[in-house]
């Protein structure tokens, strides 16, 4: 009998934990008390690469609102969570974010995957993500904030300078992706965006590789097969590690940026820092910001981002890259709206944002738009320096207004609003 | 083109041996400072036009980066002096306001072009020599009467050839159809692809009318393509199967270990990929070694990493055979999650000590660049090196097994445990030196993978499942399988690769997998015998 | 003795009974009827992630079915349960009708392949009825073609664990190809409705969730009623001793094979029930590692013991959503050193544990 009982409680183990799960439920902050903001970026898994640098940004953001008096008088106090590479997991990582730690924004994601992932969490429990890296566009939310680029604020202009004179007057494109929905988008955009610049359909080729494709050598000889046909140059949509094995098949089989120049979607300085850089000098990459760029602001920025890589002992590399600008952008912004609204709730935080302008580290002045949810953000052309930095080579002379919904894809004709 | 009589006046200028002492003209020379890079390319055509220490000079800190502006004035920088760009005069130390020249590929185009103009000229044969492939390989109009000038002055016979074959590539859009004809008949030789494209433009009909209206030189141009055409087509043949050989290659590498501790030993080890990840971030320690301690014998730091990589790798294969897989003998299954246990533990740790991002290692100058067995086919050195270093290691692997006591035991302890163990055989000492020989081979392969792939947490994970293919399609136990099977799957996949795409490749390879194993379980190469369950 | 806590004493029974009661009755209840506000509320991700831990538990009961009881380690699981996933994400892509982005009545993802008309396997997914079918019968066929050609090879222990790795591996490579016509990379996501509710809605979600824990009920009965038959004796005889039971006329391979697609039908029901509550199906459920980690469930809670996969199943799962957020850094550690522990000093698992504290226990009473 007292052995049956003994199982019994063992068994009941199991109940107990479940309801602790459950349970746990904090009330609402008061007037002084700590605004909770959640970080959703994977510190682990195959995105940890890309995205471990994105959570430390935060958090020495934070860190600097903090020291300068929080967010109306009330300090903010980050929940990081590791996602891990697995989409259902950012999901579920969400959920709780906005339901067990009610968190007042969340600061996450790169891949699409994990924003599509986690996009219908966020629209049934009205939360807020603010999202900082450049993406396929075709999407809006009113539960989202895009700080990163759409497809025309990157890819269209990047393709633009290709074709200019000082670009290389390219007259044959070879889109090399990674097989998923970014570089799909992409280059159906680009395509498009060729033929109605008169490029022949013969003079456009797209190849896609595996994720994780380490072996390069029939790629590389493919395109320098193709550049016997005229100018060509390389649109790169590869992405993380992946760039490494290309880059250095580039460099030892003698395609230089002379001949045919590599222009990168996804290769920013974080991703260089962890090449050899010198065969790669004069090889492009579009961004909206880039280290180099002189102004006072991205002069304190990187600075601050140095002394706090170098104050925490962190292994990220102590360079600055677009989305770390994008993700440092979006939580000033968020803080200047909450500010602006006096409440950090989620519907009254967005309508503050409409509008928002920011003088950003790319030396313009960001605004966030009235209605799309993206910013106005410049663009720049970067050419790869052999010390792993860009040299900036072309940029708009303003701020360009982002198109989510492509005009280059049918279909997507009055879409531009909310 | 103002560009032909820029060249013809470096080329009297070179040839008079006139000494341009006048320094150059600082105003010209400012315009390097504006963002206007037609401006630009107009200055570096006036460089072109002085040839000149000077202008060498500029040219040359143009192409390195190093050409500073400070306040209009241009500055040369070498280390942390600065030297006036117009007289070549030492000024001091780099003052705080000099600002880098920003030299865009169009840009850098021209400087190297100007660059290769003056070297045309050259005294020493080897600059010579690869000027005039330059030009071979890059043939523009404007070039032509300079080449032609070079022709006639030109006396060793590698450079004529090649310089006749720019000659000619110009020549085949000319108007006269005597210099086409000539033009044609030379190209029969020329391996430049954009050249290909223009003969094999000529024989394509526009409304009825051929693109080139000379039968004789149609004809020529027919059998000139014949010639370039089945000369590409060898050479781009040879290029995938060393491609397919190099997959192979890298394939046996990252299987070899595993050919040991699985093959031989039968441990499922999971934690395959990590031994990898040791190597491979062991030769980027060493590599840092290297470069704060012996900068100057950079080169050979992946020849110091090799052994380090094979000790860490050993090291750590052996703990784990200590801690964990020596408990689990005779459990194959149990042991591959307690590896697998292990490789979250070890990817979590290189990601904890060394950051989540991949580290920068570097081709040394004997990796980088390639043999060019015709123009624009190149065999990379990394590539090749990597393909004998891996015969290197299957041939000490197997002098190892095969030649030593070590080797001896191992094969004894796997044949018969209780046998060898009643005969004296340390058993438990063999199996540890066993496991951390094959640990300590997939240190090995990580080298090489670190200098032609990324190297980062994650990097293991990606060799994994290749490498039980590997080492069960080749026969378990059998290390000459794994060779065959890794060299078949490598040229396999890469033909594939070239008809369907990378994606689908790999696909019809682990297809291809499955069913080899059904028709034959025990993969390519069975050991013979009665099994016993 | 010592095999009664296998196949259920009394007071396991009972356990169960409130735990399933405990679990399908008042929890739902406390999420639907108790006030948001309320301290007894039960708050949708609670509910959410218990749902997504039971599917992993039939997935490791499944697993458990193979492994445990034929020795059939199978490190391909992952694919069985996506395709379950997949078959009826098909059904709730078709359910979210013109309501996606581009207003069409193809999916999102076809319209950016500028595809016009349904590829030929996704006709008739509109229906709820057609959709179940496949998620039996996908995971159903792959397995029975896969197995016969296996089983009837004889190929056996770790040779058959690597080629279903390869079979995964390769599986999750073909899905992640956008051209394949299941989303590529991205997936299914943004479903809106099932059988026309609300798929957001609380009691669509309850519903769910009590119908997955229904099905882990069923298919824990099931396992009990397979072990305990003559067919599950013959089962664990091939386990132990192929040979012998050859010789003694029994033919291994139409055993092995049922309890393989069983097992496969069974990881596919799972998949069918994870992905309307965690919203997602992608390749990456595929992925090699995923599989392993389902083996690994199994062997933490104890093999062959039908309730230890589950308990594994849970805790490793339930660890994880904890340590990823309490030690975001550090959880890797953890997690790779709980399966060291176990394989090292609990080579029976958690069951084995259990069993051994309790033999202790009455041994001292004795």
């Amino acid at each position: 009998m007292d052995n049956q009982r003994r199982k019994f409680l063992g068994t009941m183990g199991a109940i107990t934990a479940g309801t602790l799960l459950a349970g746990n439920r904090f009330a609402f902050a008061a007037d002084k008390s700590p605004i909770k903001v959640g970080v959703l970026h994977s510190l682990s898994g195959t995105m940890a690469i890309s995205e471990s640098a994105l959570k430390d940004v935060a958090l020495m953001t934070f860190e600097q609102i903090n020291a300068s008096g929080g967010v109306m008088g009330r300090m903010i106090e980050p929940v990081v969570v590791d996602p891990a590479s697995n989409w259902p997991l950012f999901a579920e990582k969400a959920r709780q974010l906005l339901t067990k730690d009610k968190v007042a924004v969340v600061f996450g994601c790169w891949t699409s995957v994990s924003r599509k992932s986690v996009l219908p969490v966020f629209e049934e429990l009205n939360g807020l993500l603010f999202y900082p890296v450049q993406y396929e566009g075709e999407e809006l939310s009113q539960n989202v904030f895009y700080t990163g680029a759409a497809p025309n604020q990157q890819a269209i202009p990047a393709v633009e300078y290709l074709m200019s004179k000082d670009g290389g007057g390219a007259k044959r494109f070879f889109l090399l992706g990674t097989d998923y929905v970014y570089p799909r988008t992409t280059n159906k955009i680009l395509r498009a965006f060729l033929k109605s610049k008169g490029v022949k359909e013969a003079d456009i080729v797209e190849v896609y590789t595996p994720f994780g494709h380490s072996d390069y050598q029939t790629i590389v000889a493919n395109i320098k097969k193709f550049a016997g046909g005229g100018k060509t140059t390389v649109i790169s949509t590869i992405n993380g590690d992946s760039n490494v094995p290309f880059y250095k098949e580039l460099g030892n089989q003698g395609l230089k940026a002379t001949d045919v120049p590599v222009m990168a979607f996804s290769v920013a300085e974080q991703e260089l820092a962890g090449m050899d850089a010198k065969p790669l000098v004069g090889h492009l990459a579009a961004w909206n910001y880039f280290e180099s760029v002189k102004s006072p602001v991205n002069i304190a920025f990187v600075k601050m981002w140095k002394d706090y890589v170098k104050k925490k002992g962190l292994k990220d590399f102590p360079v600055t890259d677009d989305p770390m600008e994008a993700t440092y952008v979006g939580i000033h912004m968020w803080k200047q709206a909450v500010e602006k609204a006096h409440s950090d709730a989620v519907d009254k935080v967005r309508i503050a944002m409409a509008g928002q302008t920011f003088k950003a580290p790319s030396g313009f002045t960001l605004e966030m738009d009235k209605t799309n949810h993206h910013l106005h953000k410049p663009v720049m052309i970067g050419e790869i320096r052999a010390d792993g930095q860009f040299n900036v080579v072309w940029k708009t002379p303003t701020t360009i207004r982002a198109q989510p919904w492509s005009p280059y894809i049918a279909g997507n004709e009055g879409k531009q609003k909310l | 083109m103002t560009r032909s009589a820029i060249y013809l006046c470096c080329i009297v200028l070179a040839l008079l041996s006139l000494p341009a002492r006048a320094a150059l003209d600082a105003g010209q020379l400012s315009k390097l400072a504006a963002d206007d890079n037609d401006a630009k390319v107009a200055v570096v055509k006036y460089l072109a036009s002085h040839p000149s220490p000077e202008a060498e000079a500029v040219l040359t800190a143009m192409d390195n980066d190093a050409l500073y502006q400070n306040q209009g004035r241009l500055l040369i920088v070498r280390g942390d002096q600065a030297i006036d760009a117009a007289t070549l005069q030492a000024l001091g130390p780099v003052p705080d306001s000099a600002e880098s020249i920003i030299v865009n590929n169009r840009l850098r185009g021209a400087v190297q072009g100007a660059l290769s103009a003056f070297k045309l000229f050259s005294s020493d044969l080897a600059t010579r020599l690869k000027a005039a492939r330059d030009v071979k390989q890059d043939p523009r109009p404007e070039q032509l009467p300079l080449i032609q000038q070079a022709l006639a002055k030109e006396t060793n016979a590698e450079i004529h050839q090649d310089l006749l074959l720019a000659q000619a590539s110009i020549q085949i859009s000319s108007s006269n159809e005597a210099e086409r004809l000539a033009a044609v008949k030379i190209l029969g030789a020329t391996n430049n692809p954009e050249v290909r494209t223009k003969l094999a433009d000529m024989l394509i009909q526009n409304n009825g009318q051929y693109n080139e209206a000379s039968p004789v030189v149609r004809a020529a141009a027919q059998q000139a393509l014949k010639s370039i055409d089945l000369r590409i087509s060898l050479a781009r043949a040879a290029a995938s199967l060393f491609s397919g050989l190099s997959l192979g290659s890298v394939l046996l590498l990252a299987a070899l270990g595993l050919a040991i501790t699985y093959g031989v030993m039968g441990v499922i080890n999971m934690a395959h990929g990590e031994l990898l990840m040791v190597g491979a971030y062991a030769t980027y320690f060493v590599q840092g070694w290297f470069k704060t301690h012996l900068p100057q014998h950079f080169d050979w730091y992946v020849l110091a990493a090799l052994p380090i990589a094979f000790l860490a790798a050993a090291g750590v294969g052996m703990v784990m055979e200590r801690l964990v897989i020596r408990r689990l003998y005779g459990r194959p299954l149990e042991t591959l999650l307690a590896t697998w246990g292990i490789s979250l533990i070890l990817i979590q740790l290189a990601r904890v000590s060394f950051g989540a991002q991949n580290v920068d290692v570097a081709n040394p100058s004997w990796l980088s660049g390639g043999i060019e067995i015709i123009q624009d086919v190149v065999l990379p050195w990394n590539r090749i090196i990597i393909l004998g270093f891996s015969m290197a290691v299957l041939v000490f692997m197997s002098f190892l097994l095969s030649r030593t006591r070590l080797g001896l035991f191992m094969r004894a302890v796997t044949q018969n445990r209780a046998m060898a163990g009643a005969l004296g055989v340390p058993t438990g000492t063999v199996d540890t030196l066993a496991f951390g020989l094959g640990a300590g081979i997939a240190g090995l392969g990580g080298v090489a993978l670190s200098q032609i792939s990324n190297v980062g947490p994650d990097m293991g994970q990606g060799y994994i499942v290749d490498s039980f293919m590997v080492v069960v399609l080749g026969g378990v136990g059998q290390i000459a399988g794994t060779v065959y099977a890794a060299l078949g799957l490598g040229i396999v996949n890469k033909l594939l690769e070239s008809w369907s795409g990378a994606v689908i490749a790999k696909i019809v390879v682990l297809v291809f997998i499955i069913l080899f194993i059904q028709k034959r379980p025990q993969g390519l190469f069975a050991l013979k015998g009665r099994s016993v369950d | 003795m010592t095999t009664t806590y296998r196949y259920f004493s009394k007071s396991v029974w009972l356990a169960m009974g409130l735990l399933a009661i405990g679990l399908l009755v008042v929890l739902p209840i406390l999420h639907l009827g108790v006030d948001k506000h309320s301290s007894l509320y039960v708050s949708s991700y609670a509910i959410t992630l218990i749902g997504k831990i039971m599917c992993y538990a039939i997935l490791a009961l499944a697993m458990d079915l193979v492994w445990g009881y034929a020795g059939i380690l199978s490190l391909g699981h992952g694919v069985f349960f996506a395709l379950g996933g997949y078959a009826f994400g098909m059904y709730l892509m078709r359910g979210i009708g013109a309501d996606g982005v581009y207003h069409a009545n193809v999916p999102d993802f076809m319209v950016f392949l500028d595809w016009k008309t349904l590829p030929w396997f996704w006709h008739g997914t509109e229906h709820f009825a057609y959709s179940l079918l496949l998620v039996v019968l996908v995971p159903g066929l792959l397995a029975l073609m896969f197995g016969f050609f296996a089983f009837r090879s004889r190929i056996k222990g770790v040779y058959l664990s690597i080629i279903t790795q390869a079979l995964t591996f390769a599986a999750m490579l073909l899905f992640f190809r956008n051209e394949t016509g299941f989303g590529g990379n991205n997936g299914f996501t943004d479903f809106k409705r099932v059988l026309g509710y609300s798929i957001t809605a609380p009691e669509t979600r309850v519903a769910i969730y009590m119908l997955t824990g229904l099905v882990l009920l069923g298919a824990l009965l099931l396992g009990r009623y397979i072990v305990t038959s003559k067919y599950g004796r013959v089962l664990a005889a091939i386990r132990d001793a192929e040979s012998r039971v050859m010789f003694c006329g029994y033919n291994p391979v139409s055993y092995k094979l049922f309890i393989w697609t069983l097992s496969a039908v069974l990881s596919g029901i799972a998949g069918a029930l994870y992905v309307p509550q965690v919203g997602i199906i992608n390749p990456s459920e595929m992925s090699p590692a995923n599989s392993i980690e389902i083996a690994i469930w199994t062997a933490v809670g104890g093999r062959a013991t039908l309730i230890g996969p589950i308990l594994g199943a849970v805790l490793v799962n339930a660890a994880k959503s904890y340590l990823t957020v309490s030690f975001p850094d550090y959880w890797l550690f953890f997690l790779g050193a709980l399966f060291i522990v176990v394989t090292l000093y609990l080579p029976h698992g958690l069951m084995g544990l259990l069993s051994a504290l309790r033999r202790k226990i009455t041994g001292g009473w004795k």
